[in-house]
């Protein structure tokens, strides 16, 4: 039995690969099921099971909340997503960066910053001083 | 005996120093590992994934997706920063900004505008004092950076380029290559680099469910996020890294200044009692 090899991977980690005579996937426009020598289709994948039938005719099954499937004809591969996506969430997280950058550019605590630098700096110099001098007294 | 006390006293100032900057690389050096296995457990995805767009460069589809077409003229640009949310890390992000200063100045002598956004603390404190239009930031990432942290900064871009906003993308962080070495590195994001190998053997096209439009746009738009949030990975590891190097050689340079102040201190204490005695046996010839 011919066999195609399958990697499922999400972006924090390898979920699996291996070789199988068969892919089941939601896809976008319905249930897929690859074999091997399969056409080369990209799509994207509804959030649901992905099921692998392994070479020795066990079946295994991932759960994916989204991803996208892309076949060639030696290889399967399976981009799963991790976090849950819809347009209105990506939205909403875009307005927080946005909001996010303006609020740094309002906050200008620049002086304050530059002023807090500059004591720093003159006591470190004065300690370095007071050193300076011990050693210098301590020669003569 | 002169100053006894005040080299005692800086001793000891300089002790305490010390032990925080061990404490912090000891720290630093325990997150290093855990940093570098998240960095690997995301490399099979980023690998299939520029395989899968490599597939797709390859592919001979009527259809051209806006990011894949380089744009002939060039009004403004933009660049995704990640940075540390912390300092102490020596000169990782100095030399990370003071090589993307450079950039910025070329293209301001060209007339090109730079739109940014920065990930982390470090990049938006730095870049607000400089006059670039910085349209989105996010701090705070914690020790286990999530891709969904990412999606906004990430969204803004994408939406200035396939509004004509941006004409070009760009990457920048701190590459990861040992624990010694950072390098600070530039990506271009968008439009895609044409891929080396181009020459296929054959002409064929992908099926695409539904249609290669929609399906381009959600490939390209997860493909440019998996290369941020590896590169954010890649940053949080050589953050620790730099840290333990700089908190390494702190720590070296305050057993010196230990050595030295108490050479001093002793130097000094001999010197009180060498004086103490002259002054007795001085007194008790005048007896």
């Amino acid at each position: 039995m011919s066999t195609i090899r399958c990697d499922i991977v999400s972006a924090e980690k390898e979920i699996f690969h291996g070789n199988v005579s068969m892919v089941i996937a939601t896809g976008e426009m319905g249930e897929l099921g690859i074999a091997p020598r399969h056409a080369p289709l990209i799509t994207r994948l509804k959030p649901g099971q992905v099921r692998l039938k392994l070479e020795n005719g066990e079946e295994q099954f991932f759960y994916v909340s989204g991803g996208i499937l892309e076949v060639q004809p030696q290889v399967v591969t399976v981009l799963a997503d991790t976090a849950e996506r819809a347009a209105d969430l990506d939205e909403a997280a875009a307005r927080k960066a946005k909001d996010e950058a303006e609020r740094a550019i309002a906050n200008r605590v620049d002086a304050m910053e530059i002023a807090e630098a500059q004591a720093q700096l003159a006591q470190a110099l004065a300690q370095l001083q007071a050193l300076e001098q011990l050693r210098r007294s301590l020669k003569h | 005996m002169a100053g006894g006390r005040e080299i005692k006293t800086k001793i000891k100032s300089v002790q305490n120093t010390r032990k925080v900057t061990r404490a912090l690389e000891m720290v630093s050096a325990s997150k290093i590992r855990k940093a570098q296995d998240l960095m690997k457990a995301s490399r099979p995805y980023a690998r299939l994934m520029r395989q899968a767009i490599g597939h797709i460069a390859r592919a001979n589809s009527e259809y051209k997706h806006p990011f894949m077409v380089e744009r002939s003229e060039i009004k403004r640009v933009g660049y995704v920063i990640v940075s540390t949310d912390r300092g102490l890390c020596g000169g990782l992000n100095t030399n990370l900004f003071r090589n993307l200063l450079g950039q910025i100045r070329a293209w301001q002598d060209k007339g090109v505008e730079v739109d940014m956004v920065c990930i982390g603390q470090k990049a938006s404190a730095y870049f607000r004092r400089l006059k670039v239009n910085m349209v989105g930031s996010v701090t705070h990432l914690g020790e286990r950076p999530q891709i969904d942290q990412l999606i906004g900064v990430i969204k803004v871009m994408l939406d200035a380029y396939t509004d004509g906003r941006i004409d070009r993308l760009s990457l920048v962080y701190n590459d990861f290559v040992n624990t010694m070495t950072q390098k600070a590195t530039v990506d271009q994001l968008l439009p895609l680099p044409p891929s080396d190998e181009l020459t296929s053997t054959h002409s064929w096209d992908y099926l695409y469910e539904p249609d290669p439009a929609s399906v381009l746009d959600h490939v390209l738009k997860r493909y440019v996020e998996s290369l941020v949030y590896q590169a954010t990975l890649e940053n949080l590891a050589s953050e620790h890294a730099a840290r333990m190097v700089a908190m390494k050689s702190a720590s070296d340079n305050a057993t010196k200044a230990i050595g030295t102040l108490t050479l001093i201190y002793n130097k000094a204490r001999q010197a009180a009692i060498t004086q103490e005695i002259s002054e007795i046996v001085g007194g008790a010839a005048a007896v």
